[in-house]
């Protein structure tokens, strides 16, 4: 009789199965290094089977939302991993996010538990009043104020960690399953949570890991963010391979990147354009080589094609990979690396196992050379829009069977003759920059809403690094006396960097079209 | 000004958008609490460069230099700025 024993081959239903089988196959590999101090993949599954444990105590059920507010850290990795043992959703939310739409998330989502760090106290603290459905918190760190709320109960997590028990066993949960909420920016100015199952997670981690030839033996660098798509895949793929993530919290300080990538041996350098033009512009003063890694990956802006050159020097052994994707499907295509002196200017084609292609605005199919929509087709797409029915209409369309959806992007792109595809733009007003899209009008209402700002109207301006850059232009009241820095200062107390105008323009009268409306058009040529 | 008085300032003004001193340790680590990011430590370095007449190596760009208050005090005093 055959009888079930470790070497059946068990196929991966679920984003968490790939790091359990990994910690099953070399429990004391190094899975994460985080600022130096190594992890192992036992270390890794221990921590987060005895959060889950908390997190089920706590009462977090299947399908249950767990909102982990964290830098680059340890606990994040653990907070993830372990919300997925449990069954839970994890929603992960940028730690710039500030006081409002914490709170706009946290309502939203109607997150039971939210893990976090007491650096973001300043932010979370004043978020978390009056949230009814909010029923924990648990803080890596030691708070500084003492008025924490006495409605919801927090814990620290090294104290949690250490005094539970290990979950038994993972909560069962099938693929259909949801597995993470990502809010992205929403054109009506509120976030939209996308909807991830575990399914399409897992279809686009291993689609990635096949295009970029990844594999055990990698040694992945994250300096981006985990809570931006972009750095949560390399998390999910490192441990899915059973390969070593090597976290750091950002690249502020570039230097002690280059030696990480060296004492690391890092193989993979996963970053965006910022951070190449950063890295050219030091080779420029004093070559930079680093011969170890044998992958860089590009995306969030397009890679200036003068770049090219540079990053063949500074990274001599590595495949040079473009990208182009949005939350709503993780990734859609990529240039093969073999083609980027060829064909500089291309993103490439549909990641592999998904389809693209162009219509117009009519639905029809464009001809090679023209602009169309960008519409996408595979597994690795979005189930939705959270509690939000009519937007998710409004981007998943009927596809070529009954109940199959295809992804609208709204982004315009051509296609040339061999199938690659070339951005082209927006076919609305959403801003691109620094990889995260930005509704004006969310901009525009945070600008309305400091006293003195009668009007406000937001563009985005084309960057060579950023992709676009956020310019802004106001009217004030009467008798008001406001600067661009006062201006900039409540822009970054109340929404994140990225979407802090780096321009503000103070204006007598904002331009208007005939009939009333803001004349965007006039001012994008002042 | 003092150059201590002159890099609060500077900060203060820059990225917390603030005059209010006690926003800001002199111990603060300014990437944990998040006040520098890869552009905000270029615009600081630029800055220093022309207020101090010094030059900077991309080399002395660390946190031992550069990641609070008085670790930049501690570091133009290196640089014998007085």
């Amino acid at each position: 009789m055959i009888t079930s024993n470790a070497r059946t081959i068990r196929p991966q239903r679920l984003l968490r199965e790939g790091m359990i089988a990994s910690a099953q196959r070399h429990p004391d590999k190094e899975a994460v290094v985080v600022e130096g101090k190594a992890y192992s993949y036992a270390e890794l599954l221990e921590s987060s089977l005895r959060l889950a444990a908390v997190l089920k105590q706590r009462g977090i059920l299947q399908g249950d939302r767990v909102a982990i507010y964290m830098n680059n850290t340890w606990p994040c990795v653990v907070s993830i991993y372990a919300t997925l043992l449990v069954g839970g959703v994890f929603m992960a939310i940028n730690p710039q996010t500030k006081v409002e739409k914490l709170k706009f998330m946290l309502e939203d989502s109607e997150a039971k538990i939210l893990i976090t760090e007491s650096l973001l106290e300043k932010y979370f603290l004043p978020a978390i009043q009056n949230i009814e459905l909010l029923k924990g918190m648990i803080i890596s760190g030691d708070l500084a104020s003492s008025s924490v709320h006495e409605s919801i109960e927090n814990e620290d997590f090294n104290h949690v960690l250490q005094n539970s028990r290990p979950l038994q066993e993972p909560v069962e949960i099938i693929p259909n399953d949801l597995a993470a909420l990502i809010y992205t920016s929403g054109s009506t100015g509120f976030p939209k949570g996308v909807m991830l199952s575990h399914q399409s997670m897992v279809f686009a981690a291993w689609s990635l890991i096949e295009y970029q030839r990844l594999s055990e033996s990698d040694r992945i660098l994250l300096v981006l963010p985990i809570t931006f798509d972009y750095g949560l895949y390399q998390l999910l793929m490192a441990m899915k391979l059973g390969a070593t993530l090597i976290i750091e919290r950002s690249f502020v300080f570039p230097v002690e990147i280059y030696k990480r990538i060296e004492e690391q041996k890092v193989t993979v350098f996963p970053a965006v354009p910022m951070i190449y033009a950063l890295m050219i512009s030091s080779h420029k003063k004093k070559k930079l080589c680093f011969p170890t890694v044998t992958r860089i990956t590009n995306t969030a802006a397009a890679l200036s094609a003068e770049y090219i050159p540079y990053l063949h020097e500074i990274f001599p052994n590595a495949l040079i990979y473009k990208m182009y994707g949005l939350t709503e499907c993780k990734r859609v295509s990529y240039l093969e690396p073999e083609l980027i002196d060829e064909k500089p200017t291309s993103v490439g084609r549909a990641i592999p196992g998904t389809e693209v292609f162009l219509l117009s605005a009519e639905g029809e199919p464009v001809t090679p050379g023209d602009t169309g929509i960008l519409h996408v087709r595979g597994p690795h797409i979005m189930m939705g829009y959270w509690k939000n029915p009519e937007k998710s209409k409004e981007m998943l369309r009927p596809g070529k069977f009954p109940g199959e959806k295809v992804l609208c992007t709204g982004d315009l792109f051509r296609m040339d003759e061999d199938g690659l595809l070339y951005f082209v733009g927006r076919s609305d007003d959403i801003i691109k920059t620094r990889g995260e899209k930005v509704s004006p009008v969310e901009v525009e209402n945070t600008l309305v809403g400091i006293v003195g700002i009668k009007e406000a109207a937001v563009i985005g301006v084309n960057n060579n690094i950023h992709g676009q850059v956020i310019k802004a232009f106001v009217s004030l009241d009467n008798g008001v006396e406001l600067n661009d820095r006062k201006i900039k200062k409540v822009c970054s107390e109340n929404i994140e960097n990225f979407m802090v105008p780096s321009e503000v323009i103070i204006m007598k009268e904002l331009p208007k079209t005939d009939n009333g409306k803001l004349d965007k058009k006039t001012l994008a040529q002042v | 000004m003092s150059i201590e008085e002159n890099i609060r300032r500077y900060i203060l003004e820059n990225y917390l958008f603030t005059e209010d001193q006690s926003e800001l340790d002199n111990k603060d680590s300014l990437l944990k609490k998040g006040i520098m990011d890869s552009t905000g430590i270029m615009e600081l370095i630029l800055y220093l460069e022309e207020e101090f007449k010094i030059k900077i190596d991309d080399d002395e760009i660390i946190p031992e230099n550069m990641d609070s208050v008085n670790s930049i005090l501690n570091f133009l005093n290196s640089k014998h700025v007085t």
